[in-house]
């Protein structure tokens, strides 16, 4: 190694070290909260049910629910408005997403109930209790004949509706899980 | 290699067929190719000016400085298109206008924006920024909070993973450049590594995802890896130099360079770090695109390498023939941009573009080529390649292996996700540019 060399080696390495020490130390600005203070907003689902809340509906009880909040926009019984229908029996031909359903597509059950509860209605999300959102849930998963027309949705059944495409999925790239 | 005269008599070494030129020629002779730009010098050229007047703004006072300047007004037409002008209860796009702009850089009005409850109107002070789940101490940030940490300026595209959708279309809609691929933009963004404040909060070795979700009523969330997450992922809070725009995710969102826009969330103020995917809707449905084999990919993620030319594209009109400079933009969510190849002849022969320095990573790079147009028909078409060994698949390609709609969509449609092949455009004698496919 040069005299030269050798001194610019000698300096990154006093810089690689300067660096690391300053790395250990960050700003802790962060104020300590708990779970129980973060519950109010905290809505996650995971696929096995982690995060569902208590309560419990039927597609019976959601029914009324439905007409009255969701019809205006996914059209009378689910079967698509203005906005998407919920209720369909159509299969996938072809690579048009816009033939994506809920029954033909969709791979977890608890997607439906945590996408209400997150985002609908539309106009006025945040407004449907937690029994609304499991029977408007239990409603539209029947409507779909997914489960049974007396199924009620809670925390535990939920997560066990089978969808019938989960097992159609590719991961694009695996390596980047 | 044939060689060409120049209008000065300098010779242009051409580099592929239809009038393509050397790169090299824009360094060599950068002032001479700068002066014909757009114009194109035929014969009218060697006809003299007219003698010099004064136009009124040269006599009079001119207009107020503004506290916030705006464009001129003589540029009112380079706006983003909007897919919702009525602001309906429903998702609002808009689309940035390249075929207008040059550089690599998005001005911040032009950035392109999709929003799904509208753009909420965060009070800043009031804002909070929760990390909790599988941490050691869950902690909550202000803005002020986070300002005060160490900052880390970068370049970045941020494109939709729709983006592009209309060239699903069996047949080229004629659309311009900003209808068909402006759901992309570059911005240069600051703020905090993510990693810095999952140092303070702790990770749980079972964390392997992130969900992150904004303050905006459809609580708009995502899946990331946590592999992302402590890789290059920040929360951003400034965008080119200012505080992000309110359709952009202000007071901070979350920066996941080269990964799909959606899941770069906006509003961002909470993140739980989890051992699963939370399969939200946008993760099971709306990002999974539906293969020719009738499975679906999941988690798709990357933006992968691509590049489109903006100039000359569809909506321009060449003004007769001569030297035009060939412009467009390359990026690729895998690294930076190496290599641009252009045609002028529907891919029968290629020259390598210039690109325009600095090439950083996941950011938009500038290509340019100068180019002399004979007057007939052209195909012109640029084909990039990433660091990474990545390339920018054809459409033969593309379509083998993603497939094609069985008819042309609705320009505004979101038929398919995660297009990346190349765009042609089609320079009929009469200077007009169409979209071709070739």
């Amino acid at each position: 190694m040069s005299t030269l060399k050798r001194a610019i080696f000698t300096a990154s390495l006093c810089l690689a070290m300067t660096a690391g020490a300053a790395s250990g130390e960050t700003p802790n600005f962060g104020k300590p909260i708990d779970e129980a203070s973060i519950a109010p907003w905290d809505i996650s689902i995971l696929p096995d049910g982690t995060g569902l809340p208590k309560g419990s509906g039927t597609p019976a009880q959601g029914a009324p629910i439905f007409a009255e909040k969701c019809s205006g926009c996914h059209g009378e019984n689910g079967k698509g408005g203005e906005a998407a229908a919920l209720v369909s029996d159509k299969e996938l031909i072809g690579i048009n997403a816009a033939q994506k359903t809920i029954r033909n597509f969709w791979p977890y059950s608890t997607t439906v109930f945590d996408f209400i509860r997150r985002a609908m209605p539309f106009q006025m999300p945040h407004t449907l209790a937690d029994d609304e959102v499991y029977a408007l849930t239990a409603y539209i998963l029947a409507g779909n004949k997914l489960i049974g027309p007396n199924d009620t949705m809670d925390a535990q059944t939920l997560p066990k509706v089978k969808m019938p495409f989960r097992d159609n999925f590719i991961l694009r790239f695996p390596d980047r899980i | 290699m044939s060689k060409r005269r120049d209008m000065r008599g300098e010779a242009l070494e051409a580099a592929a067929g239809n009038g393509l030129i050397d790169r090299r020629a824009l360094l060599g002779g950068g002032a001479m190719i700068a002066g014909a730009i757009g114009v194109g010098l035929g014969s009218s050229a060697a006809a003299g000016a007219e003698p010099l007047t004064e136009e009124p703004w040269s006599l009079e006072f001119g207009d107020r400085t503004t506290p916030y300047q705006v464009p001129s007004k003589f540029e009112a037409k380079v706006v983003r298109t909007l897919s919702n002008p009525k602001h309906e209860m429903r998702n609002s796009h808009s689309r940035t206008p390249h075929h207008m702009l040059e550089g690599t850089t998005t001005p911040n009005g032009l950035h392109f924006t999709i929003n799904h409850g509208g753009i909420p109107s965060i009070d800043p002070d009031k804002h909070k920024l929760v990390i909790h789940g599988l941490v050691k101490r869950p902690l909550e940030f202000t803005l002020e909070t986070l300002s005060r940490y160490p900052m880390t300026t970068r370049a970045a595209f941020v494109e939709c993973g729709g983006n592009s959708a209309p060239m699903f279309s069996p047949e080229p809609l004629q659309e311009t450049v900003q209808a068909l691929h402006g759901l992309a933009s570059c911005a240069e963004w600051t703020g905090v590594k993510l990693s810095t404040l999952l140092e303070e909060t702790g990770v749980d070795p079972r964390a392997k995802w992130l969900i992150a979700e904004g303050a905006d009523s459809p609580r708009v969330s995502r899946s990331v890896p946590m592999k992302k997450a402590l890789d290059d992922a920040m929360i951003v809070l400034y965008q080119n130099g200012e505080r992000l725009m309110p359709g952009n995710g202000y007071p901070m969102r979350l920066l996941l360079p080269g990964y799909e826009g959606n899941m770069n969330v906006k509003f961002l103020r909470r993140l739980k770090l989890v051992e699963q995917p939370a399969f939200s809707m946008y993760e099971s449905r709306t990002y999974a695109p539906i293969l020719p084999s009738g499975k679906a990919y999941r988690f798709y993620f990357l933006q992968e390498v691509k590049s489109f030319i903006t100039f000359p594209s569809h909506g321009h009109s060449l003004k007769g023939p001569g030297l035009y400079e060939i412009s467009g933009i390359a990026y690729s969510g895998t690294g930076r941009i190496e290599k641009v190849m252009v045609s002028a002849d529907g891919g029968q022969s290629w020259a390598q573009a210039a690109l325009q320095g600095p090439v950083l990573s996941k950011a938009f790079t500038r290509f340019r080529l100068p180019w002399r147009w004979d007057g007939g028909p052209a195909t012109l078409l640029s084909r990039a390649w990433d660091e990474s060994g990545e390339v920018q698949p054809t459409r033969a390609e593309f379509i083998v292996a993603r497939g094609q709609l069985e008819k042309p969509p609705p320009v505004l449609g979101f038929n398919n996700q995660h297009y990346n092949s190349i765009t042609c455009w089609g320079v009929g004698s009469n200077g007009e540019v169409k979209h071709v496919y070739a």
